[in-house]
């Protein structure tokens, strides 16, 4: 660690891991909710685990997001942060509000929530990954303008990098995209044309920029290539990613009383959107073989690769796979949708976010440069055993879907929803069954932080 | 890439690419806002369904269920529910009132979320309102 303020990022991973944990406790929790309909009702609803899930997701991305961050840009500046102190008050409200709504959803009924939060005075409850109470929105939007504000300042005082510039477009393209979650008009179909602004334009626009912007840095650390050949191949990326993606926002734009022109512009751009995806992977395995170092970080070195290759799989190929109108008109809202959700989230979010820990927690944590061999080796474990089973879990979500698909919409003589569901419950046990091994790398994760503490650190040649 | 190419060109294609097509959809997105009058159902948007989004919103109904195919994939599609059910709001609101408060055994279950009449009428009329929506034809049959 070059600079004593960057120790503002620990806290901020800390939290992110330990709401990962909750997270896919809840996601273990819906999975069997899927077969065993009952389970837990009516004390946790499948609706309130469903939050509980997505939302715990988000906001612990945004903890690791603004964690790398404020690892990111004191080193890239040259310079200390701006505010530690800021910074760690940050962490505390952030922490807090979301714990509390958390609480707020699994206590009391929803409907008692946005009461007891005076929902009514400022309505901006009950869209999907948007439930927050609106004081809660209010609170991320402050937290978010402080950070801003504390990674500019230190932007502004030291040296300007690419990678720093195009972390912070990404940042504030998320911050003001965000604001879209207080425009709940009283037209539905306007309600979910602006809804996209923020869901889509996150996921396939800005946060790109901030996936692109972590990638560099920790290829530029681990691999020692020219800053100018990787800050081009960086630009060229996020080019890509906001020419299909801002476009591509009208493959969500068929079938919600938007005019039909949209399954044109939707189509052709969003096909595209796997360019930028496809040049990331191109982009990190590139950068390895050219490295002019072997970094005694290997640990972070698999996570940078395997998170350009499954992002490329998850966004780009299951992205494609329903996104062409014809295609999406059957598949739209089924269980494809679950897949690619799962499979893209994780490839490109979680991972980015988890390697970005990888890279910076050795550090944090008072080494050098890297981990022990031993706890890398457990970590390595647990990158596979998670990945692993997050493509059987997209792969079993992807035969249920194509059987839903095929049953409810394609057939001549459908049959309702429900019936489909019960048919198609061997694929739902065989997910529930990844998820529980996704659970178990999880815990293997998280124990090599615990592991190893004490042997020397690995160096270049246990690397190489 | 090669050395011609340099990053500043890179950056320019960044910055030249990115404001292009954000004034672009911006352009599609105020064509849509003046389509949309022929299209969502406005005329039928009245107080009482505007009062079943509410409820709707208030009792997350999209934790479960898709409307016009966004959601979750839990329960089933609710865009079309009103000519599933024989085009009845009555059939509507008396599938919602009585479900059961320990849900089924052993089923997926809906919760009993003991609406008001006012609310339980609003949440009828609006899903009545959405199945008015034009949606390009979707979904592709009755069962959503
Ligand atoms: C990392 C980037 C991406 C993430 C995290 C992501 C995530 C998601 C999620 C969570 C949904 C479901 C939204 C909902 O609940 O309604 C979704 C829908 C969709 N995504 Fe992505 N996505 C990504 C990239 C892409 C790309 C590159 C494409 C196209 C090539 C794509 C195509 C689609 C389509 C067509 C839908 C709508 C599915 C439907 O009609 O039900 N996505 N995405
Ligand atoms: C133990 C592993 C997991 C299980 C069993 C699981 C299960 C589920 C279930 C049942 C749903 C609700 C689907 C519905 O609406 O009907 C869901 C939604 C979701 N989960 Fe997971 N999940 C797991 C892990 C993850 C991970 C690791 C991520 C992130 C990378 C994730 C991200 C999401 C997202 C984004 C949604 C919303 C999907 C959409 O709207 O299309 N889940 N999950
Ligand atoms: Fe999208």
């Amino acid at each position: 660690m070059t600079y004593q303020s960057q120790s503002v990022a620990k806290p901020y991973f800390i939290v992110a891991i330990a709401l990962f944990v909750g997270q896919i406790l809840f996601g273990t929790i819906l999975g069997l909710q899927y077969v065993i309909g009952d389970f837990l009702f009516p004390e946790i609803p499948f609706n309130v685990a469903r939050m509980v899930h997505t939302n715990l997701l988000i906001v612990w991305l945004l903890f690791g997001f603004m964690g790398a961050a404020y690892y990111l840009i004191p080193e890239e500046s040259e310079t200390e942060l701006f505010s530690p102190f800021l910074a760690i008050l940050m962490f505390w409200i952030f922490a807090v509000a979301g714990v509390l709504t958390i609480l707020g959803y699994l206590l009391v009924p929803y409907a008692t929530l946005a009461e007891l939060t005076m929902d009514d005075l400022f309505p901006t409850m009950g869209r999907e990954f948007l439930e927050q109470p609106t004081i809660t929105k209010i609170g991320i939007v402050i937290v978010a303008l402080s950070f801003l504000f504390n990674i500019g300042m230190t932007m502004l005082k030291g040296r300007k990098t690419a990678v720093s510039l195009v972390l912070m477009i990404g940042l504030t393209g998320l911050a003001v995209f965000f604001l879209f979650a207080f425009y709940v008009p009283e037209n539905l179909v306007k309600d979910k044309f602006y809804w996209w602004f923020v869901v889509h334009l996150w996921v396939e626009g800005v946060w790109e920029l901030i996936m692109g912007a972590i990638l560099a840095f920790v290829l530029i650390k681990t691999t020692g290539v020219d800053r100018e050949v990787i800050e081009k191949w960086l630009y060229v990326i996020i080019a890509m990613s906001l020419i299909t993606g801002l476009i591509g926002t009208g493959h969500h734009f068929y079938w919600i009383g938007t005019p039909e022109y949209w399954q044109w512009w939707g189509s052709i751009f969003s096909a595209m959107e796997p360019i930028p995806f496809f040049m990331m992977t191109i982009f990190a395995f590139n950068m390895v073989n050219r490295r002019r170092r072997n970094h005694p970080n290997q640990a972070a070195v698999l996570w940078a690769l395997g998170t350009a290759v499954m992002a490329f799989l998850g966004a780009g190929v299951w992205g494609f796979l329903h996104t062409l109108a014809p295609v999406n008109y059957f598949t739209h809202g089924t269980q494809i949708t679950a897949a690619h959700g799962h499979m893209a989230f994780y490839g490109a979010y979680v991972m980015i976010v988890l390697t970005m820990i990888s890279y910076s927690m050795p550090m944090l944590n008072g080494r050098k440069e890297a981990n022990s061999n031993k706890s890398q080796i457990v970590e390595m474990w647990s990158f596979w055993i998670m990945t692993v089973s997050m493509v059987f879990i997209t792969l079993f979500l992807t035969g249920a879907g194509i059987l839903q698909t095929y049953m409810q919409r394609y057939t001549d003589t459908p049959i309702s929803f429900m019936e489909v569901q019960d048919k198609v419950a061997i694929f739902y046990w065989l997910r529930e069954g990844a998820g529980i091994f996704f659970l178990i790398g999880l815990i293997v994760y998280v124990a090599s932080f615990f592991i190893g503490g004490d042997e020397p650190e690995a160096t270049v040649k246990d690397a190489a | 890439m090669s050395e011609t190419f340099t990053k500043s060109m890179a950056r320019n294609i960044f910055y030249g690419g990115s404001v292009f097509f954000f004034l672009l959809l911006l352009a599609l997105t105020f064509d849509t806002e003046s389509a949309l009058p022929e299209l969502d159902n406005r005329e039928n948007l009245t107080e009482e369904v505007a009062l079943g989004k509410r409820v709707w919103e208030k009792n997350n109904c999209v934790g479960c269920h898709t409307l016009l195919g966004e959601g979750a994939y839990f329960a089933p599609e609710l865009g079309n529910v009103y000519q599933r059910f024989g085009n009845s709001t009555d059939a509507i609101k008396g599938f919602i009132m009585s479900r059961p408060k320990d849900g089924i055994p052993g089923r997926r279950s809906m919760p009993q979320f003991n609406l008001s009449d006012e609310e339980l009428e609003g949440i009828a009329q609006f899903l009545k309102y959405t199945s008015g929506i034009n949606t390009q034809n979707w979904p592709p049959n009755i069962q959503g």
